[in-house]
């Protein structure tokens, strides 16, 4: 499979997600009004900005969730408007995180994460239920296997959420606001996996306002408003001197209101 | 009165098989039609939606009539047993269509994004995850149903299938005793009610979730 490789500084990138050009609208509401942008392989990119700005939204249309109405999705080299009957196959590709868990009710944990191996990969019972206890094992949550959602802390939750991922072996993760429905005590262990996930060079698109995150791992960072990419740049350039006024309304209302936040994440960042 | 407890026992087998049949197809019937409300495209959720109402804004006696003494005259005849099993059916199928409605509801948009996040497709997620939570979920309202079923399946008896009700009314043409037959027969109802009741609120109880 070919793949756009192009040379940046010393070392060579390759594209795994190319956003272009994408549009959404509900009925005449345009949520998401022409974004694009591109992933590299083995880098975190963090989206920001105000609630209804369409980054939940943008996160779905990447992984073909929401259908874009225009503008389409590159996975490496696959057009993913253009994948037909093979969609849920590259779908499988995207590994996504839910704000609200979503985890399966019905299911123990260590359902909840073969599941997706023993049906969209048919691999037998035993060999997901191996890949499950690694996946687990990662989160460290393989202790809690026998358990059902309903059993578990916030954070347990999330932290299967991101092993029920895993398991499919992505090639990249969405991560919808995973800490946002989170008690504050609970949000440094989910920050913790996401950054050990980053340390092992995980491709991994974040929607957060974790900025403490964002500073440790991130290596490129978008503002959106209105449907739209404000700002984007490197966690630098957003902390010390970003351009425009509207993002630095935004960031200056953040650290208001998650700055307490901040400071612990970064201390869990500092701890590695 | 032994003489006749036979009888009447024989009956309730029949009133077992019009039920138990009918409760299956419903339930058949009913997941098909509240799948299609909730995920089907306009066409086939219109038509579920035509189904649930036109059933539930007519009474069962009505829809029992047109199948046995109406469909004959288009050349479609059934016998009297098979006539009330798929009445009931199709009876129990638009009730049970909306409990099962309101079970998928309230499992949440959230469990179908989950499962095709991870590359299944939608039929895949709807066997998967859907039916199965929708499936426990709507059991305590679905126990309702199985609860009536055997007592509406007494109207079976208008067009002659042998059921309870219809052979009390031969045992009393006999004994002249109605108050005693009715009373035993009231009597067999409450049993088998009381007992199906029981064997589903312990099936609740043992598959029962908590919905996030």
């Amino acid at each position: 499979m070919g793949t756009r490789e192009e040379t940046t500084g010393g070392g060579r990138l390759t594209k795994v997600v190319s956003v272009r050009d994408v549009w959404k609208f509900y009925g005449k509401v345009e949520v998401v009004k022409g974004v694009s942008f591109d992933v590299d392989e083995g880098t975190t990119t963090v989206i920001f900005g105000p609630s209804g700005a369409g980054k939940s939204t943008l996160l779905r249309c990447i992984n073909m969730l929401h259908i874009p109405d225009r503008g389409t999705v590159f996975l490496r080299d696959i057009d993913l408007m253009k994948a037909g009957h093979k969609l849920n196959y590259y779908r499988s590709k995207f590994g996504m995180v839910f704000q609200h868990f979503n985890l399966f009710n019905h299911m123990t944990v260590l359902e909840n994460v073969m599941i997706g191996p023993k049906v969209v990969k048919r691999i037998s019972s035993d060999e997901a239920r191996l890949t499950a206890t690694k996946a687990l094992r990662e989160v460290r949550m393989e202790d809690w296997s026998k358990h059902y959602p309903s059993q578990l802390s916030g954070g347990q939750k999330q932290r299967v959420g991101i092993a029920r991922a895993l398991a499919m072996d992505p090639e990249v993760l969405l991560f919808d606001e995973p800490t946002s429905a989170l008690d504050p005590e609970l949000i440094g262990e989910v920050l913790q996996t996401m950054l050990d996930l980053a340390k092992e060079k995980k491709t991994m698109i974040c929607v957060t306002h974790e900025m403490g995150f964002a500073k440790a791992v991130s290596s490129e960072m978008i503002f959106m408003d209105e449907g739209v990419i404000v700002e984007t740049g490197s966690p630098e350039h957003f902390f010390t001197n970003p351009t425009n006024e509207r993002t630095k309304r935004f960031l200056g209302r953040l650290t208001e209101l998650y700055g307490r936040h901040e400071n612990k994440n970064e201390a869990v960042a500092g701890k590695k | 009165m032994i003489n006749y407890l036979g009888d009447l026992l024989e009956g309730l087998l029949v009133t077992f098989e019009l039920s138990f049949t009918a409760l299956g197809i419903g339930m058949i019937l009913g997941l098909a039609a509240a799948l299609a409300r909730t995920y089907g495209r306009k066409t086939l959720s219109y038509i579920a939606n035509a189904y649930i109402e036109l059933i539930r804004g007519t009474p069962l006696t009505v829809q029992l009539f047109i199948i046995y003494f109406g469909l004959p005259v288009l050349g479609l005849l059934f016998s009297p047993t098979l006539s009330a099993i798929v009445a009931l059916g199709i009876n129990s199928g638009a009730y049970q269509a909306e409990y099962f409605r309101g079970a998928i509801e309230s499992i949440g948009g959230g469990q179908m994004e989950a499962a095709l996040s991870l590359g299944m497709s939608r039929t895949q997620a709807i066997r998967r995850i859907i039916l199965p939570q929708a499936v426990r979920l709507a059991l305590p309202s679905w126990s309702n149903e199985a609860a009536y079923l055997p007592k509406y399946s007494s109207v079976a008896f208008l067009v002659t299938v042998p059921e309870l009700m219809a052979r009390a009314k031969v045992v009393i043409s006999e004994n002249l005793r109605p108050l005693e037959v009715y009373l035993v027969v009231g009597l067999i109802y409450l049993i088998t009610i009381a007992s199906l009741s029981k064997v589903l609120d312990m099936l609740y109880e043992k598959y029962k979730f908590t919905v996030e």
